[in-house]
């Protein structure tokens, strides 16, 4: 009867796979390794050396080894020990490449809704309401005024529809969750206020090196550092300029009114995933607090999966997200395949409301609520006999050049509104730039501190035009 | 033999190309290679390979999305845990295994750590300890031992730069977590039970009985400058006094981790959204019994009184009567640090097409509730605006600005009458509709019944105050919004 023990697979080594580093000698109770003698040409180190006639196949060494291809028993090919010390066993067997067959994406559906009365809500809730339409279950954020009632109602909403909403640690922990849940191929989204955003661009620029989608709803406050909670809009260079480090750019959307706090939450979403991007909502903090009239959309959204989630099953085994990519090479070409993206979006998601512009003069330059101020303060400019238009940009980023363009040609000035130093200033001004156009002279209406422009002041400057700039 | 989870060649380490394809990008005796090993036994011991989402974080370990044939994901640095966090609440299904290092896990990352480890939910984190940093170059981390010399503690770690962090112990000591054990490589013995803990931590993920933590005292012979045998010995030696082997937590909860899939119906969402069918509820439109002078275009009236005065409350049902009769209507509360002063204002818009802009710098309409609020907004209302205040907190005015029409109510002492002091705010709604006809008739009345529809004991005395606050009104001279303005 043949001793148990001498049936035992025993271990090969592929030399190549060896760093030397001696644990298998150290763990063989037999002392059947020695450390190499002589240095492999392919590594440059000198792999370990069996000798494997007192071999019981204790496995102990194999266990020690670190490398997953390194020491290794093999059922069932002790016939082949000696020749594995040789050659290697994808020229013995043939390389095997991982087979990969591709997911199929599952498309998203569309539910019809019913004729609904409509709501008089917040803003910050309408917006919440649009995410929940837009198919978004996934919801994770941390307290901060003025956004916070976002996050609140998604806490009461989602539990019942099976979703959740988590309040991290930090902002850099809610990010980092919706790295996590938008790698799985869910729309997945936040709220926060200013100096939350700042701690969430890092996170962001992972979600754009890593093509993973995501909405923010950022609702300005005052700054910088603490600031206070009244509405602002100097995001917006962090929004259009600023998203973390690297190459990264995202739709950014401003709306003006609670109705299209959901209407473009409720874009945002098929926006992110279109592109496997980021999409940011800029609002100011006023926006959130506003209560007004919303009406539902004709259709809620329910989700699909993206053919590239990092979902946890079979079929999207071989799936990666990743923002690493350590080759100068390798990162190149991703940079100029994001830059693509970015100028598909430049080219494709430019939104703007044209108010009174056909025959404007002077041209109205606003966003958010201060656009709400801006209307008005056309509208009593016309009253006057003033030639005003209003030109709203809703996407702030890609700025909409294209449906501004026509108008420069026309307008004697421009007058930009806005809660910040200039930033939607220096939007407009790099937009005209890069389009090789002629910038008329423009004037600005700002308020800074957690205030908005009020319509008087825009009125006083359309009509009487005291300080032209340039 | 179980189910290869390494993949049969690295395509992602540097294209596959040459050794690389086979081999890791570890330092020869580096403890991770190790775990990687027991990791992957266990993933496929399991059969848990085509569940497994595993997270990479930033540190040595930062291309294990390299080797393992799993759903992968790689994080920014100390983040892993929320990433993981995020993987398994998308697919509660998922086996999603955090595998970090000591600077990611116990520095830049801790407070993820500890707040999802208290979490409970079921994960599984593999904590490399090696006492260093390694892909930086060898600097002090959280658990570099006193003495250890390193590229930023050259003369040795003494206490000024902190103690070692026994993450194992400070784990254990929190609630979420169902199993803590610190494990060993530097002999055949550790090297199985750190296999063996490996296992539990992902049968426990994978039964849905919890959070579960593995730390593995792991060798990095480069930057201890030591060969991989000294380096074994010297974490028997030196490391394992600091940081005991052992379990540090294990209970055996019953599988509890179960989440509903996601719904999308239409009735459980619009309900939650609070929305109902279109012409569901009983509405006054515009059109019926606007018996007044028209209206401005776009009306501002603010509401202002202390905290608890009720002006949100009636700001918001104006706004919400103004949108039901067919107008555009705002309400914008206090902003600012003025509603930490006791204070409390609602900016209230009614418009015929648009409201414009929701704030009321300048109302056309005034409702105070006291006297400072009074003071502070009376000589902002528009000339030929109306001003109403509680006559009964407010005896003698201050000097109000001329050619507004005021109209002084007593809300509080009519509110009173009905029982409910707190419906005074329902008698300054009353007045300031009997004062202007700003809504068709009964629109604030129907609006009322439509909110208090599940308070029904509260409505008898807030539609009495309602009817309080037009009487008096209509016992003054009635007249329209600007009638005698300047």
């Amino acid at each position: 009867m043949s001793n148990p023990l001498h049936d035992r697979p025993r271990p090969f080594l592929e030399p190549a796979y060896c760093k030397g580093c001696l644990r298998c000698v150290e763990a063989c109770p037999r002392h059947c390794i020695t450390p190499g003698s002589a240095i492999n040409p392919s590594t440059g180190v000198a792999p370990v050396e069996l000798h494997l006639e007192h071999c019981n196949g204790c496995g102990l060494c194999t266990q020690a080894c670190p490398e997953p291809f390194g020491l290794r028993l093999h059922e069932g090919v002790s016939h082949l020990e000696g020749r594995f010390q040789l050659e290697d066993p994808a020229k013995l067997f043939g390389r095997k490449r991982v087979q990969v067959t591709a997911p199929e994406p599952a498309p998203d559906a569309e539910l019809p809704l019913p004729d609904c009365a409509p709501l008089v809500i917040k803003g910050v809730y309408a917006s919440a309401i649009g995410a929940v339409l837009a198919g978004c279950r996934h919801v994770f954020g941390y307290p901060i005024t003025p956004s916070t009632e976002g996050a609140e109602l998604m806490a009461r909403m989602l539990p019942p529809l099976g979703g959740t909403f988590v309040q991290a640690v930090s902002e850099v922990a809610a990010v980092n969750m919706m790295y996590g849940a938008g790698g799985a191929g869910v729309p997945a989204m936040t709220f926060t206020s200013s100096p939350g955003f700042s701690l969430m661009l890092e996170g962001i620029s992972y979600l754009i090196g890593a093509e993973v989608p995501s909405v923010f709803v950022n609702l300005m406050r005052g700054g910088p550092g603490l600031g206070n909670i009244g509405p602002e809009q100097a995001d917006i260079k962090l929004a259009c300029r600023g998203l973390g480090h690297g190459n990264t750019q995202a739709i950014v959307l401003a709306p003006s009114t609670p109705q299209e706090m959901l209407d473009l939450t409720m874009a945002a979403f098929p926006l992110s995933f279109r592109y496997r991007n980021p999409v940011i909502l800029l609002g100011d903090g006023y926006l959130g607090q506003v209560t007004g009239v919303v009406r539902l959309p004709a259709a809620l959204r329910r989700p699909g999966r993206p053919d590239w989630a990092v979902w946890g099953d079979r079929e999207h085994r071989h799936n990666l997200i990743n923002s690493i990519l350590l080759a100068e090479a390798d990162l190149a070409a991703h940079n100029e395949h994001l830059g693509r993206k970015y100028a598909e979006m430049h080219r494709r998601e430019q939104r703007a409301e044209l108010h009174r512009c056909d025959d404007a003069e002077v041209l109205v330059v606003a966003c958010n609520t201060p656009a709400r101020m801006a209307r008005g303060a056309v509208e009593a400019a016309r009253a006057r006999g003033v030639r005003a238009g209003l030109f709203r940009p809703i996407s702030l980023w890609p700025f909409p050049i294209d449906a501004l363009s026509p108008l420069l040609a026309r307008v004697e000035r421009l007058v930009v509104v806005e809660a910040s130093a200039g930033q939607l200033e220096d939007e407009l001004r790099l937009a005209v730039s890069h389009a090789g156009l002629r910038l008329p002279p423009l004037e600005h209406v700002r308020r800074l501190g957690g205030l908005l422009p009020q319509q008087d002041e825009i009125l006083a400057r359309l009509a009487v035009p005291e300080e032209v700039l340039r | 033999m179980n189910t290869p989870v390494f993949y049969d060649h690295f395509e992602r380490h540097a294209h596959g190309e040459g050794v690389k394809g086979h081999s890791t990008h570890y330092c020869p005796g580096c403890g991770h290679g190790l775990v990687h090993r027991d990791l992957a036994d266990a993933i496929g011991a399991l059969g848990l390979k085509d569940r497994t989402v595993l997270v990479s974080p930033v540190g040595c370990a930062v291309f294990a999305y390299y080797y393992f044939d799993v759903g992968n994901t790689q994080a920014a640095h100390g983040r892993a845990p929320a990433v993981a966090l995020g993987h398994k609440l998308a697919n509660p299904d998922a086996i999603v295994v955090s595998y970090q290092g000591d600077g990611d896990l116990a520095a830049i990352g801790l407070a993820e750590t500890l707040s999802i480890a208290q979490l409970g939910v079921p994960l599984t984190v593999v904590f490399i300890n090696n006492g260093i940093y390694g892909m930086t170059g060898g600097q002090l981390a959280p658990t570099t031992l006193l003495g250890q010399k390193t590229a930023t503690s050259p003369g040795g770690r003494d206490p000024t730069m902190g103690r070692p962090l026994r993450v194992a112990e400070l784990i254990a000591s929190l609630d979420g977590p169902v199993y803590v054990e610190r494990v060993a490589l530097f002999d055949p013995r550790q090297r199985v039970k750190a296999r063996r803990a490996i296992e539990k931590a992902l049968r426990l993920q994978a039964e849905g009985r919890g959070y579960a933590f593995v730390e593995v005292l792991a060798e990095c012979p480069t930057h201890l400058k030591l060969t991989p045998e000294l380096a074994e010995a010297w974490v028997r030696d030196q490391m394992v006094p600091v940081f005991p082997l052992g379990v540090k937590k294990d209970l055996v909860p019953e599988p509890w981790f179960h989440r509903d899939a996601p719904a999308y119906d239409v009735e459980r969402v619009l309900a939650l959204a609070g929305a109902e069918p279109a012409g569901g509820r009983a509405s006054a439109s515009r059109k019926d019994g606007r018996a007044g002078a028209a209206a401005p275009r776009d009306v501002g009236i603010k509401l202002a009184g202390a905290g608890g005065d009720g002006a949100q409350t009636a700001g918001l049902l104006l706004t919400r009567a103004a949108i039901a009769a067919g107008f555009d209507a705002t309400h914008i509360p206090s902003y600012g640090p003025e509603s930490r002063g006791g204070t409390s204002y609602a900016d209230v818009h009614v418009a015929d097409d648009e409201v414009l802009n929701p704030a009321a710098p300048e109302p056309d309409l005034l409702v105070a509730f006291n006297a400072p609020s009074l003071a502070k907004f009376a000589p902002a209302v528009v000339p030929g605006g109306i001003i109403l205040y509680d006559s009964s907190l407010v005896p003698q005015p201050p000097p109000l600005p001329a050619g507004r029409r005021v109209l002084p109510v007593p809300f509080a002492e009519l509110a009173r009458q009905t029982g409910r002091p707190v419906t005074k705010n329902m008698v300054a709604l009353g007045a300031l509709q009997e004062a202007t006809d700003l809504l068709p008739r009964d629109g604030l009345l129907l609006t009322l019944r439509q909110l208090l529809k599940d308070k029904p004991n509260s409505l008898p005395a807030n539609e009495a105050a309602l009817i309080a606050g037009a009487r008096a009104v209509r016992a003054q001279a009635r007249a329209p919004l600007g009638a005698d303005g300047p």
